[in-house]
């Protein structure tokens, strides 16, 4: 980790006169805060499930200074996303875009929840139309009558 | 010949539990109680038997045995003797022991108990969970064997077997690899355990419902036998779920305790099936409704327990290749679909017998507020389901990986979380049976109008996010009705007896466990609630590389890089610890150490971040990286986390009231009284 960090650093430094130089032309260098902004929406392949703004390890921290640099260069976020999918795949994306096989991790949650719905509404019909008399309500296990007379009282509203 | 003996008596598990189950099964068909008798000497035999067998194996961790391959794995010699202990449940092998362990000793108690009492469902429970400890067991003794020994071969490549393979020398090396770093923790000491009891006591009732199907037994007798077993396994479960975000929070370093991570869900997904079965229970115990769901609940339950425990333990998360070539991937595949279909195939066979004592009044009535909390958890869980299950799907099919985190679980759940936040509110308003709309309507509109004081004056305050605004009027609307709902059970006892009224309230509680005890849960909930907006919406973050003496401003919190110091520890770390100074709208707050633990073994880093603590909210600092000593610089990150604590305190108050509501009480025997109850009520 610290060799990576000071591979970073070293490059950093070498990096910081030319920007320094050429700042009187160019707009300041990429902060922290920037790298990161962009650095959360990615996943590196090595590290499941951490963002890539958060992971301690030495991949993760080569991505960021790659990050820093595009953005120095004056790329864009979408841009930058890109070059990393395109070098890396899908995978580096906190969720797949909408295309192909993906489309149904968007799809399919929604429609399971509606067609739960729909069965839950037939139900309901169904059991609404049965015209046989309401079984009374048993009393709690303990049968305490205060719960009994509480319940009683949320009917009796009606 | 500790090893030995361990291996040994796993081998006699297996086989005492299989003669359990088939001899439990045979003797309850063909009407033979001494089989079935010798059936259930063969399971109170299996705990004592796995109980050695994990003996053996803390015998191994403790006594430097690295000879043995688990051994090795997981402890060293930096380790304190506490964490060579808990290295049993440290790694695969150990892990699915420790499994068995507890559900034999489960299986034990549960048929102890009331073995007089359940006759005629014992059997059937003694084949349920006798079949899944042995599958357990037969994963330990075929595939993931902690017993292993290290070999030599004579060209000197390192081989694992139990016995000795031919050309070979015993190794004996003398030091291990160590508990991996992120695990040696005092969260993680219990959270696994926590996490596996839960897991397993929910195959008790699962195995008193498949006991009630075979034996049609179809009322609701299973359920009451099962009420606090049931309650026990999501007390744990829901435990291990906070210990476990508890130690993210402390140790993985990216600010959070929750980042919708396979294996979290992996725990996730019985607990909120396991939460529908809990609220949909009632409706079976008051109005003899929903048997069919109540059984699918608790089969799915079961399932996703095993499921849960595949997917953290076969290595398919990190690729279906992966999964392929481990033997105990398929294994756990097809007992999950064997015991799924072989459940609902019995339920189906079964459905006849199963019709509701009673139909649905009204939308409005409370039993259907319950269905449609059922429905938000199922949309919650195959969220869940989709999203774990879908990388693995796209993988085999494309030959893609793709990753699908947190963005799309907080868009896909939040709406579902909102309804349920608002159920919470309602449900209790609602009474059994008939309720109109214009009924529940007055009861309600009074509530709904007071709770809209909280976002108002969140509004003017100076909050704006639209969001966090429903949010927290939900939030109060639901403190506000559980309140209430105290209140008017307090003043019935208080207009009764002469008892003061926090004296009403107390008896009032205590004589209803369940019911006021899942109220105060749901006030747990309303806290953690508070915190997961809180840290959700208003979270904020900076990071910047600082030389000594510089700071950085985060709202109105400042840091000042102070030192930072290098050093090795006796254990094999090496530590890099900075001291920060943390200030507050200019006043000194005190000092914060943030560091980076190095482990040398393992060549792992680990982030621990230093946190200032208050009620109303967190500052989180995280040490990125530092240059050599010479420079002085330190890069640093800061979050501000709102609210945060009251994650832990809603969490807190959530496992003190499940313990309430599960705490046995004396004149408790729910089964004849329930039944003379309604008969009463029919009576009358």
């Amino acid at each position: 980790m610290q060799r990576s960090l000071k591979v970073y650093l070293v490059l950093m430094a070498i990096a910081a006169p030319v920007l320094i130089a050429s700042a009187a032309v160019q707009p300041p260098p990429p902060s922290d805060d920037e790298v990161n902004a962009i650095a959360h929406q990615l996943y590196c392949p090595v590290c499941e499930n951490v963002p890539l703004d958060v992971c301690p390890t030495q991949a993760c921290a080569q991505w960021r200074a790659t990050i820093r640099d595009k953005l120095a260069q004056g790329w864009s976020e979408a841009q930058i996303k890109d070059y990393f999918v395109e070098q890396y795949g899908e995978r580096v994306l906190a969720t797949p875009p909408a295309r192909g096989l993906n489309w149904l991790v968007y799809v399919l949650p929604p429609a399971a929840f509606l067609a739960g719905a729909f069965v839950l509404y037939r139900a309901f019909r169904s059991w609404g139309q049965n015209s046989e008399p309401l079984v009374p309500t048993a009393p709690d296990a303990d049968g305490d009558p205060y719960v009994a007379r509480l319940e009683e009282e949320l009917r009796r509203r009606s | 010949m500790l090893a030995n003996l361990g291996y040994f008596s796993l081998v006699l598990t297996f086989v005492a539990a299989l003669y359990g189950a088939g001899a439990a099964a045979y003797g309850a068909v063909r009407r033979r109680p001494a089989l079935v008798e010798s059936a259930r000497h063969a399971m109170l035999l299996t705990w004592p038997l796995v109980t050695l067998a994990s003996l053996s194996i803390i015998a191994l961790l403790v006594g430097r045995h690295y000879e043995v391959k688990y051994v090795a794995a997981v402890t060293s010699n930096a380790m304190p003797t506490y964490l060579k202990v808990t290295a049993l449940w440290g790694g695969q092998a150990g892990s699915l022991v420790f499994w068995s362990w507890l559900l034999s000793a489960f299986a034990t108690a549960a048929s102890l108990r009331r073995w007089e009492r359940d006759r005629e469902f014992l059997p059937w429970v003694i084949v349920v969970t006798m079949i899944t400890l042995a599958f357990f067991i037969s994963l330990v003794i075929f595939f993931e064997n902690p017993f292993q020994r290290l070999w030599q071969t004579l060209d000197g490549r390192q081989v694992s077997a139990l016995f000795q393979p031919s050309g070979t020398i015993p190794l004996f090396p003398t030091d291990g690899q160590g508990l991996n770093p992120l695990l040696r923790h005092p969260g993680m000491v219990i959270h696994p355990p926590m996490l596996y009891l839960g897991f397993v006591s929910f195959v008790i009732p699962y195995a008193f419902a498949i006991a009630a199907l075979v034996t049609r037994r179809t009322d609701d007798r299973w359920i009451r036998i099962t009420r606090r077993w049931t309650l026990v396994a999501w007390l744990f479960l829901s435990l291990g779920l906070i210990l476990g975000g508890r130690w993210a929070y402390d140790v993985l370093g990216w600010g959070g305790y929750w980042g919708w991570d396979p294996v979290e869900i992996a725990a996730f997904m019985p607990w909120l099936t396991g939460t529908a079965f809990l609220h949909s229970v009632m409706i079976q115990e008051k109005r003899g409704m929903l048997k069919h769901w109540n059984m699918l609940l608790i089969i799915l339950t079961y399932s996703l327990v095993i499921f849960g425990t595949f997917l953290t333990r076969s290595g398919v998360l990190s690729s279906v290749h992966a999964f392929a070539q481990s033997a105990i991937g398929p294994m756990f595949f097809g007992f999950i679909g064997l015991t799924f279909v072989v459940s609902v195939s019995l339920l189906m066979n079964r459905w006849g017998e199963l019709r509701g004592e009673n139909h649905l009044g009204s939308v409005f009535a409370r039993e259907s507020l319950f269905l449609l909390n059922n429905l938000l958890f199922m949309g919650i869980l195959v969220v869940c389901f989709w999203g774990v299950l879908f990388p693995l799907i796209s993988e085999l099919f494309t030959g893609q990986k793709v990753t699908v985190g947190p963005p799309f679980y907080e868009r896909a759940t939040g709406p579902l979380w909102v309804g349920l936040l608002f159920l919470m509110g309602v449900a209790p308003l609602s009474a059994y049976g008939a309720t109109s709309w214009r009924s529940l309507g007055r009861g309600l509109w009074k509530l709904l109008l007071l709770s809209l004081i909280v976002p108002a004056a969140l509004y003017f305050s100076g909050v704006t996010l639209a969001g966090a605004l429903i949010g927290y009027w939900l939030i109060g609307f639901v403190a506000i009705v559980t309140l209430v709902e105290f209140w008017r059970g307090a003043l019935a006892r208080h207009r009764r007896h002469a008892e003061s009224l926090p004296l009403a309230f107390w008896r009032m509680a205590i004589r209803n466990r369940r019911r006021y005890g899942g109220y105060i849960i749901h006030l747990g909930v309303v806290l953690m609630a508070i915190g997961i907006i809180g840290i959700e919406m208003f979270q904020t973050e900076t990071q910047g590389t600082l030389a000594r003496g510089e700071s950085l401003s985060l709202g109105r919190y400042t840091l000042t890089y102070e030192s930072l110091a290098q050093f090795d520890t006796a254990d094999g770390r090496n530590v890099a610890r900075a001291v920060v100074q943390v200030s507050r709208d200019g006043r000194n707050l005190g000092d914060l150490y943030p560091r980076r633990d190095f482990y040398y073994a393992s060549q792992q880093p680990m982030t621990i971040p230093g946190v200032r603590s208050s009620l109303q909210d967190d500052f989180y600092v995280l040490l990125v990286g530092w240059e050599p000593i010479a420079q002085e610089g330190a890069t640093f990150k800061i979050y501000h986390n709102p609210a945060v604590n009251f994650v832990w305190m809603g969490g807190l108050i959530f496992i003190a009231a499940t313990l309430l509501a599960a705490w046995p009480t004396r004149e408790f025997d729910g089964l004849r009284e329930a039944a003379t109850a309604r008969a009463v009520v029919a009576r009358a």
